[in-house]
């Protein structure tokens, strides 16, 4: 792997460019692999990673349907924080957050991430009262998140609305400094390109039809558009398609999937400072390195493989950011697209190992999973290489929603999360 | 001509929501109605009787599918009522809408008529 420093970009620049590398390998794929990883998007290629760092397991494939990062890596509005209500949760995303710290250093490859503040904006008594119980539990776990006035959510974010004539009025905010945003397709890009180093095999449009089993129930490897590969463990990190690749497993699981939508502005020169997220009239925004502004909207209320979704979802959510950040309202909309998110009962991932011997599966990141990627893909590699869960994706089992044991995120946060 | 001016789009992208068929009220837009999930999920005669398994399986586990899926749904801002349709979910085409109570039609039939 050729490595990526401020000296070999001086040294390419005076040879005119033209000794940079391949980033990564289009293997073939082999007969047999140790693990196989179904699902090239940043929780996959980060799992096959440290499984080769960490674990020194290297006999690795990771197959896609499509491209690389071609699926809701390429489709997120790439924000990272931490704020999570429940101890799980937080746990969870405060180990993936620690890691995005460092995660350029350790990729040596550049994901862009900009820890400019999410501030969550409280629009009525309940918002405060459930915002400020969160700074508590977060400060408890703690994560920083601090409770900022309204006068202070207009000095940390200037374009803000902050009037009290608007429908929703901004009561204060819930602010995590330490989260922000990343470089969505850096992150595919940064981990294909060190796990690729590592020897991992990437194998792209490599549709995975059928996930065999032995007799016994243990898996045996994968059906595929190109032939039949073994393998004796099989991690399944499908998102959206996750019930439908372990559907020819014969396994279910308690997931529906939905489209959720993006969409983003013209460019324009910096002129938002940090990311916003409203709950309450569901709004979140934050502005790309590029100039767009970058907005997410809601899903859509049927479950869905189209990876569209009805214009009245983002028109919904334009209105509340014309109201809450008037600059915005002359900007035109360049692109809107869609993506299939896989939602559990509770919001929150299942990491864990299934009832079959050798398949385990990293699903349910619901409308929130990017910012996980480093954390989700440390764990379940873990999972994967010890036949059992690491301490921090022990409670994101399949069997809490037999045993009771819910991480109710979704009842915490409403619905951006 | 006579396609464009039918009251269903040609394809289902070429409208901003869904248009559907209440089976009491006729052709309606999504906003009206609110989603109520796979349908024929049907509770247990005694939920007591039912181990921790197919207690939850009641309450969580759905099919998901990739094409035709029977859902219920419910006219909200129109006559009120639950009713159930069979949607492809590679499309969004709506196939069906039909009474509660009513047999689901065969969701095999929608499948091999599509391929054709």
């Amino acid at each position: 792997m050729q490595k990526f420093s401020a000296l070999g970009l001086l040294r390419a620049a005076l040879s005119n460019h033209a000794g940079w590398q391949r980033q990564w390998r289009m293997p073939e794929p082999k007969p047999e692999y140790d693990v196989i990883i179904v699902g090239a998007g940043g929780h996959g290629l980060a799992t096959a990673y440290y499984l080769a760092k960490d674990h020194g397991i290297t006999n690795v494939a990771v197959l896609d349907r499509g491209w690389l990062g071609g699926g809701n890596t390429g489709r997120n509005t790439t924000i990272i924080r931490s704020n999570y209500l429940f101890d799980e949760s937080a746990a969870l995303y405060e180990h993936a957050l620690k890691l995005w710290e460092g995660l350029s250093r350790d990729l040596n490859y550049n994901v862009m991430y900009s820890p400019r503040g999410v501030l969550m904006l409280a629009h009525n008594i309940h918002d405060v009262q459930s915002l400020k119980r969160h700074v508590h539990a977060n400060r408890l776990n703690g994560i920083d998140n601090e409770w900022l006035s309204r006068q202070e959510c207009k000095k940390f974010c200037p374009p803000l609305n902050i009037s009290s004539d608007i429908r929703y009025p901004v009561l204060g905010g819930a602010l995590q400094r330490r989260g922000g945003t990343a470089r969505h397709d850096a992150v595919a890009w940064g981990y294909a390109r060190a796990a690729d180093g590592r020897g991992v095999d990437i194998i792209q449009n490599c549709e995975v039809t059928k996930i065999r089993r032995l007799p016994a129930g243990a898996v045996e490897g994968v059906e595929t558009t190109r032939g039949f590969i073994r393998a004796k463990k099989v991690g399944v990190v499908a998102a959206g398609h996750t019930s439908v690749v372990l559907s020819t497993a014969g396994m279910r699981l308690p997931l529906e999937s939905f489209p959720l939508q993006a969409l983003v502005s013209e460019p324009v020169k910096p002129v938002f400072p940090c990311v916003v997220m409203s709950n309450t009239i569901h709004a979140y925004l934050s502005q790309s390195d590029k100039g767009e502004l970058v907005i997410g909207a809601g899903t859509d209320v049927y479950t869905s493989y189209t990876q569209r979704g009805a214009l009245h979802i983002t028109n919904h959510t334009l209105e509340a950011v014309c109201e809450l950040v008037p600059v915005a309202r002359r900007l035109r909309m360049l692109r809107s697209w869609g993506g299939i998110v896989d939602v559990t009962p509770d919001r929150s991932p299942i990491i864990a190992k299934t009832a079959v011997p050798g398949l385990f599966v990293n699903c349910g990141r619901g409308t929130g999973g990017f910012k996980a990627t480093p954390g989700s893909g440390h764990v379940f590699a873990w999972t994967i290489a010890k036949d059992e869960p690491h301490r921090i994706n022990a409670p994101f089992t399949i069997e809490r929603f037999r045993d009771g044991y819910l991480i109710d995120e979704a009842a915490a946060a409403a619905v951006a999360h | 001509m006579a396609i464009l001016s039918t009251r269903r789009p040609l394809l289902p992208w070429h409208t901003d929501m869904l248009l559907i068929p209440c089976p009491y009220c006729g052709d309606r837009a999504e906003i009206e109605f609110t989603y109520g999930g796979e349908a024929h999920v049907a509770r247990g005669e005694d939920p007591s009787a039912l181990d921790d398994e197919k207690w939850s399986e009641f309450l969580y586990f759905r099919k998901n599918p990739k094409g035709p899926h029977a859902e219920r749904w419910r006219h909200v801002h129109g006559c009120g009522r639950f009713f159930n349709v069979v949607r492809d979910t590679t499309t969004d085409v709506i196939l069906a809408s039909y009474e509660i109570g009513a047999t689901r039609p065969d969701l095999g039939s929608f499948r091999s008529k599509e391929r054709e």
